[in-house]
């Protein structure tokens, strides 16, 4: 401890947050053990770790979401309690939810002065809210339209709207959950040029995120957390991304998978001018044509919301489609009957659906169970026209648990009991063990820690080195590059254009995903 | 047609839409901050009970007025622990509530008076007055202005000009005021309204208990003004007609003055004209009186343009991060 010769009111720490001996437990789950961390004023300080490695709730306990059951909080020096979010408010301290907290249906100034007006009437805080907008967007490039409502703007505007809410707030400290995970490169710069800005004015800026390259890139010092504990703090400048995937994941990790050039075979699944309009009458598939053949990956780069979901669903047989597509050279139907996911489960075409929780696995059912879905009709999970074979589906649940290494590697335990990365490896031992034609497959790595993500990448190229074609939807670009054998880019429901990873780079697939060619 | 018949239609369509509109009010109000409000029809009942019983008692109507009040925003509070507080299901609770009073409000007037489920007759002191505008016996034979001014707008109880009076209040509450914008942004975002360090809880029980007053008022001035004194189920679905008329103003205030007005209009026209022809074919008086009602179903059924609702309604706040 240090003595308090200081009077109060000098501030003289150089640590905008000093975090002493914090502990919170969720009935038997340890979230946070004994974390203590030192935050220089002024600088821009990362955490990483995988997910469920407690960062967030740390986050939540300084803004006054949740109370921490042990340990000090001490803001500028001072020790600081923080029993709801008015307070954190109140201390100076401004968060930018990964979700973000606006509504949705106000202008960009309603939600701005939402909790911080400055009388009973809001017309004097609107307009002053106004005047400052405009001076924090020439300061700090935050340029957002006031009058705007917040279902109009982009998602880098919104976010946008989260820091300006801060500011307004006269926020000295902001804290920014997984920011980049909805930006276009070229956004995620814009917001790093923010950040950088902020830092010079004499903020200090708390950034946490998985993504390694972020981290190195933009920020001053770094701490990793791993199961609830902070493992070290680095600045930045001595520390290098493999250490850091070490550090978070606890052991050696490859962070560049080892891929085999592809032997590209006969084309497996050819889609020309496909066109999906929702039911509200938007048109969400503009004319998709593309082909993928065996042996291949073909890549799908693109901001999510751009298509890629509604394609996925069309080929997989979930929703009805214009246009033709062809599998091995058979017409396959994009609507009406033979257009289901049953016909094209029994054409070899295999699914592995972007939302795990919600189309993926049926978190209430045992794994084994889950391991049938889809595949219920196989006559090896069948001893007759009623009746299934339950010891047959648990039997080769074991095995396929094995193969790709669930863990724990117990059939009988419900999806729900699995970590993220554990039920990804469940759906993906489900789709790939039966050798498709073809493997459909969004947001691999979701939420699913490195560990798991080297795993994955690998099987991938296993199955793609054995015969099948992938047809690989992901918003992350590193995972596109690191995978893809080509690299086609969705826009608005259009594909902008095709590209050999070997042969471009991150800056020119992001004008391709902002719709620039 | 005379134009008699026509002041006299559109006089009482006034009367008849004033325990809708403050009723439309209430359930306004609770389902912008993200409460559905199914129980308005039972607040209005025990409100009018209430009203009638204590006027009775006292021979005032005000205190009739205040114990109305009282007994619905008792009922709301009741409705808040169960959704805002103990995150119940919110339609549920809502009809709870409308059996509750359906049922309490019998057995009390029976204990009480003794008179078959009802409240005795009231008169005088204890029935609302009629107030009669400035210059409204002057302007009687102006032509045109007279019948509208003396004959339609002229001559109603207090509570028929505090409704229409609530209409630009709610409006300038919810869009011109900190606390309204606040309220609105709990319906469509609680979220939102936490990190901003704002109670959620607060704010909900805030805007049920507003509820709870409108439709306290509503209950009053059907016992006391509309009627002289209460009768086993005398809303008569008004509630449910309220919430229609909710839907149809898509939530907002002046629209739902104007689905409220049509709702009494329609009354009234059922009211005035027992049977009436079409095409040489006589309509039963049922088929007229059913009018309202049917438009509610219509109305309910999505007939009428998409109507989009607060988008947290119905869904209570669990804290997650």
């Amino acid at each position: 401890m240090t003595t308090t010769d200081i009077s109060p009111r000098t501030q003289t720490s150089d640590y905008a947050i000093e975090l002493r001996g914090i502990s919170k437990a969720f009935g038997p789950v340890q979230a946070n053990k004994d974390i203590s961390i030192k935050v220089r004023r002024g600088t821009i300080h990362g955490i990483v770790g995988e997910n469920g490695a407690g960062k967030s709730t740390l986050m939540s306990i300084l803004y006054g979401f949740y109370r921490a059951d042990a340990g000090d909080i001490l803001i500028n020096g001072q020790a600081t309690e923080i029993p709801d979010s008015q307070s954190a408010i109140r201390a100076g301290i401004g968060m930018v939810f990964q979700h973000f907290k606006l509504v949705e249906n106000f202008s960009v100034l309603e939600n701005v002065i939402l909790g911080a007006e400055a009388g009973g009437l809001l017309r004097p805080s609107l307009s002053r809210a106004r005047g400052l907008l405009k001076d924090l967007a020439r300061e700090f490039e935050l340029n957002v339209d006031p009058d705007a409502r917040i279902e109009d703007l982009s998602v880098g505007h919104q976010q946008r709207v989260e820091i300006l809410k801060a500011l307004y707030r006269e926020a000295d400290i902001l804290i920014l959950d997984e920011p980049t995970g909805v930006l276009t490169p070229s956004e995620a710069d814009h917001l790093f040029r923010i950040l950088r800005g902020l830092k010079e004015q004499g903020k200090t800026i708390v950034l946490i995120t998985h993504k390694l390259r972020e981290i190195m890139d933009v920020t001053d010092d770094v701490s990793v957390m791993r199961r609830g504990e902070m493992v070290a703090t680095r600045p930045t400048a001595q520390t290098s991304p493999t250490e850091l995937a070490e550090l978070m994941v606890g052991r050696k990790v490859l962070l560049r998978v080892e891929k085999p050039p592809a032997r590209p075979g006969k084309t497996v699944l050819q889609v020309d001018n496909l066109r999906v309009v929702d039911s509200q009458g938007v048109e969400r598939l503009r004319g998709i044509s593309l082909n993928v053949r065996a042996g291949e990956i073909l890549g799908i780069a693109g901001v999510a919301g751009n298509g890629q979901s509604e394609l996925l669903e069309v080929l997989a047989g979930l929703r009805e489609a214009e246009g033709q597509a062809q599998l091995r050279g058979e017409d396959l139907p994009l609507a009406g009957p033979g257009a289901g996911a049953i016909s094209r489960r029994r054409q070899g075409v295999a699914h592995v659906p972007e939302d795990r929780h919600r189309r993926g696995l049926v978190l209430r059912f045992m794994a084994w169970e889950n391991m049938a879905l889809g595949y219920h009709h196989d006559p090896a999970y069948n001893s007759g026209p009623l009746r299934m074979n339950n010891a047959a589906i648990i039997h080769d649940t074991e095995a396929k648990m094995q193969h790709f290494d669930v863990r724990p590697p117990d059939p009988m335990l419900q999806a729900e009991g699995f970590s993220g990365g554990n039920q990804q490896k469940l759906v993906l031992a489900r789709e790939m063990e039966r050798n498709p034609e073809i493997l459909l497959v969004g947001q691999p790595t979701r939420g699913v820690d490195i560990g798991a993500i080297e795993f994955i990448h690998q099987q991938l190229i296993r199955l793609r080195d054995q015969g099948s074609a992938i047809l690989l939807v992901s918003v992350e670009l590193d995972e596109i590059l690191a995978l893809s054998d080509r690299i086609a880019v969705m826009f608005d429901g259009r594909i902008m254009g095709e590209r050999q990873p070997d042969q471009t780079n991150i800056q020119e697939l992001g004008l391709l995903m902002a719709g620039m060619t | 047609m005379d134009w008699i018949m026509v002041v006299q239609v559109l006089d009482s369509t006034l009367r008849l839409a004033t325990p809708l509109l403050f009723a439309c009010l209430a359930g306004l109000i609770s389902e912008r901050a993200g409460v559905f409000d199914i129980g308005l029809e039972g607040k209005m009942l025990a409100a009018a009970f209430m009203a009638a019983a204590i006027a009775y008692a006292t021979g005032n109507v005000w205190l009739g007025v205040a114990s109305a009040i009282v007994a619905s925003v008792g009922i709301s509070l009741l409705h808040g622990v169960a959704a805002i507080t103990f995150r119940g299901n919110q339609l549920i609770s809502g009809v709870a509530i409308n059996f509750l009073a359906a049922g309490l409000t019998v057995v009390i007037a029976q204990n009480w008076f003794s008179q078959g489920g009802r409240t005795p007759s009231l008169s005088g002191g204890g029935r609302m007055p009629r107030l009669d505008l400035p210059f409204a016996d002057a302007l009687r034979d102006v032509p045109v202005l007279g019948p509208i001014y003396s004959g339609i707008l002229s001559g109603h109880a207090l509570l028929v000009y505090i409704a229409f009076l609530c209409v630009p209040a709610t409006w300038f509450l919810l869009f011109r005021t900190r606390f309204g914008l606040r309220l609105r942004a709990v319906g469509e975002n609680p979220a939102a309204v936490d990190t901003a360090g704002i109670s959620v809880v607060g704010l909900r029980y805030g805007a049920v208990a507003i509820g709870g007053v409108l439709c306290g008022l509503a209950g009053a001035y059907l016992s006391t003004g509309l009627s002289a004194g209460f009768v086993q189920e005398m809303t008569a679905g008004r509630g449910f007609i309220a919430l229609a008329a909710m839907i149809f103003a898509k939530w907002r205030p002046w629209h739902a003055m104007g689905a409220v007005l049509l709702f009494g209009f329609l009354e009234a026209v059922a009211n005035r004209f027992q049977s009436i022809e079409i095409l040489g074919v006589g309509l039963p008086v049922q088929a007229m009186q059913a009018l309202p009602y049917i438009l509610t179903v219509v109305i309910l059924a999505g007939f009428v343009g998409k109507a989009i609702p607060p988008r947290a309604v119905g869904t209570p706040y669990v804290k997650e991060h």
